[in-house]
C-alpha cells in the first residue's frame, strides 16, 4: 500500500471515494425513472463544454458544468412534453455534444492526450483544487439526494401522484437534472465521459438483486460504489491499470458475483421445504359467484 | 346546505383536437359518495383527471373546496388513488415506503418524516388489511394488494376527499371486500368520495349518487342505474380490453 504515500495517489483515492458514494445515490433515481443512460448523454454534452474550455483557455471543468446543466435541463424539458420526437431530440443533443467537443478540442492547441483525459478519466492528475471542487460538489449532491429522498422517490415512482400531492414536481425534476449534470462533470475527472453511467447505474443494479426496499437499495448501492472506487484505485496502483476503467470493471465484477450468489441462494431456498404461505384468494370477478 | 367539495362547470377536454369531454357540469358535496360510470372511452377517467388538474380544460372551470383549481394549494385535503402503481419501478420499494409518499402532501418536501408520519402509515396499512406486508416489496404483492397499497397511500395523508380511478378493476374478491371496508370507514368518518368504476360490486351500498358519462356528456345523474344487457348476467366475465373506441351504449339512455 506504499503507493498511497504519494500525494497524487491519495488525492485520486479521495476523489474516487467521493464520486463512488455520490454517483449511485443519484443514479438510483435515474434507474427508478428508467433513465439509466441519461448520464451518458449528459456526459456527451459536457464534452462540448470541455472543448470550449480548452479552446478559449478557461477552466474546462467549469465550462463542462455549464454545458451539462444546459443539456440536462433541455433534456428534462423535452421529456416533460412527452413527445415521441423527444427521442430524436435526445439523439441530436447527444451526438451534437460529442461531435462539438471533438471539433472544439481539435481547434484548440490541446493534444489528443488531453481529450483522452476527459473521455476515459485522469484521476491521477487530480490537483488539490480539483479535489476541493470534487469534494464540495460531491457532498452537495449526496446531501441533496439523501435529504430529499421521500420527495424524489415519490416523483420518480409516480409523477402524477406527486403532482396531486402538491409537490413541486417540475422543480424537483429540474433539480434532478442539474445534480445529474454536476455529478457527471465531477465523475468525468474520475472515470471519463464514456464510463460515467456505469458508476451511477451498476451499483444500483447490483444492490437491487438482494434488497427489498428503496432505502436499503440506496444504502447498499452507495456502499458498493464506495467499494468499487476504493478497490479500483488500489488495483490501478498495484497493477498499473487505468484507474477509471478499473473502478468500472470492479463495479461490474461485483454485479456478476452478487447476481450469481443471489441466484444460488434462491435455488437453495427453493429446494428446502418451506412452510406453505396462506393461499391467495383466487382472482375472481364480482357478481361471478 | 353542505359545502361543495368539487364543482365542474361546462368542462371541455380534448386530446389533440379530439373532444373527450364535451360540456360536463358536476357538483360533489361534502359527505357524498359519487360513482362515475360509463363504458371504456366514455371520458369518465378524463373527468376525474381534469378535476385533479392532470389534464387541462380547454374551456369551463373546476373548483376544489370552493377555490378555483388554479389557485388551490391545500392538496393534503385530497387523496388520489390511480388505476395502478406508477410505471417507475425496477428499483424495489417496500409497501411502507410507497404508503409513506402519502404523507408528503401534509409534510412538504423538506421536513423529514417523524413519529406522526410513521403512525399514519401504520394506521393506513391496518385500514386496508396490509399491516403484515409493510416490509415486503410491492412487486411481490398481488394486483389487488397493490391496489390496496395505493389506497393506503391516499389514506395516510388523512384526506377529506378521496378520488379513485377504477379501484376495483381486476382486483380479487378478498381485496374488493377489504377495499369496501376501508372506504366505508372513511365515509363514516365524514369523508367525501369520487370514484370511477366499471362496475360497483361490493361498493354498491356505499354509493349515494351515480353519474353516467356517455360520449363525453353526462347522461345520467342520480340513483345508481340497474345494470343492463350482458352486464346484468350473474356470470358476466369482465375482461374486455381497455380500448378507447369501444362502441358506446352499454348503459343505454337515462
Amino acid at each position: 500500500m506504499s503507493l498511497f504515500q504519494y500525494e497524487f495517489m491519495l488525492r485520486a483515492l479521495m476523489g474516487a471515494l467521493v464520486i463512488g458514494l455520490a454517483a449511485p445515490a443519484l443514479g438510483i433515481y435515474l434507474v427508478q425513472r428508467r433513465l439509466a443512460l441519461i448520464g451518458d448523454g449528459i456526459g456527451h454534452v459536457a464534452l462540448t463544454g470541455v472543448g470550449a474550455g480548452l479552446l478559449f483557455g478557461t477552466s474546462p471543468v467549469i465550462m463542462a458544468v455549464i454545458a451539462a446543466v444546459i443539456g440536462a435541463v433541455t433534456i428534462e424539458l423535452i421529456r416533460e412534453r412527452g413527445r415521441t420526437s423527444g427521442d430524436l431530440a435526445l439523439a441530436l443533443l447527444f451526438y451534437g455534444g460529442i461531435a462539438g467537443g471533438v471539433v472544439l478540442v481539435g481547434l484548440s492547441d490541446s493534444t489528443s492526450a488531453n481529450l483522452n483525459a476527459y473521455l476515459f478519466g485522469a484521476l491521477t492528475t487530480t490537483s488539490p483544487t480539483d479535489l476541493v471542487t470534487i469534494a464540495v460538489l460531491g457532498v452537495a449532491v449526496l446531501i441533496t439526494m439523501i435529504a430529499l429522498r421521500p420527495a424524489l422517490f415519490a416523483v420518480c415512482q409516480d409523477e402524477e401522484y406527486a403532482r396531486v400531492s402538491g409537490l413541486p414536481v417540475r422543480a424537483l425534476n429540474l433539480l434532478l437534472a442539474v445534480t445529474t449534470a454536476i455529478t457527471v462533470t465531477i465523475a468525468m475527472r474520475a472515470v471519463g465521459v464514456l464510463l460515467i453511467s456505469a458508476l451511477m447505474v451498476v451499483p444500483v443494479a447490483t444492490a437491487q438483486q438482494v434488497t427489498r426496499g428503496f432505502r436499503a437499495t440506496m444504502a447498499a448501492a452507495m456502499a458498493l460504489g464506495l467499494f468499487a472506487a476504493g478497490a479500483g484505485i488500489w488495483l490501478a496502483a498495484v497493477a498499473d491499470t487505468a484507474p477509471g476503467a478499473s473502478v468500472v470493471v470492479l463495479a461490474i465484477a461485483s454485479f456478476v458475483v452478487v447476481t450469481l450468489l443471489a441466484a444460488g441462494w434462491r435455488r437453495i431456498r427453493r429446494t428446502r421445504p418451506e412452510p406453505e404461505p396462506a393461499p391467495e384468494p383466487h382472482e375472481v370477478v364480482l357478481g361471478g359467484s | 346546505m353542505t359545502p361543495e367539495v368539487i364543482t365542474v362547470t361546462h368542462g371541455v377536454v380534448g386530446y389533440d383536437g379530439r373532444p373527450v369531454l364535451r360540456d360536463v357540469s358536476l357538483t360533489v358535496s361534502a359527505g357524498e359518495v359519487v360513482a362515475i360510470l360509463g363504458a371504456n372511452g366514455s371520458g369518465k377517467s378524463t373527468l376525474i383527471r381534469a378535476v385533479l388538474g392532470l389534464v387541462p380544460l380547454s374551456s369551463g372551470s373546476v373548483t376544489l373546496f370552493g377555490e378555483p383549481a388554479s389557485r388551490f394549494r391545500q392538496w393534503h385535503r385530497i387523496g388520489y388513488v390511480p388505476q395502478r402503481l406508477g410505471a417507475g419501478s425496477g428499483v424495489p420499494a417496500t409497501v411502507a415506503e410507497v404508503v409513506a409518499s402519502g404523507r408528503l402532501a401534509r409534510r412538504g418536501v423538506l421536513r423529514p418524516p417523524g413519529r406522526a408520519d410513521r403512525a399514519a402509515v401504520a394506521e393506513a396499512l391496518r385500514a386496508v388489511g396490509l399491516a403484515d406486508r409493510a416490509k415486503d416489496p410491492v412487486a411481490t404483492l398481488s394486483g389487488g394488494q397493490q391496489q390496496r397499497t395505493l389506497i393506503a397511500r391516499a389514506l395516510a395523508g388523512r384526506p377529506e376527499l378521496l378520488v379513485l380511478d377504477e379501484p376495483t378493476a381486476g382486483v380479487d374478491a378478498a381485496s374488493q371486500e377489504a377495499f369496501a371496508e376501508a372506504l366505508r370507514a372513511f365515509v363514516d368518518g365524514g369523508g367525501t368520495v369520487l370514484l370511477v368504476a366499471h362496475e360497483l360490486g361490493p361498493l354498491q351500498p356505499l354509493i349515494s349518487r351515480a353519474v353516467v358519462v356517455h360520449q363525453g356528456l353526462i347522461a345520467h345523474d342520480g340513483a345508481v342505474p340497474e345494470p343492463a344487457g350482458h352486464h346484468a348476467a350473474p356470470d358476466h366475465d369482465h375482461v374486455h380490453p381497455h380500448c378507447p373506441e369501444e362502441p358506446a351504449g352499454l348503459w343505454g339512455t337515462p
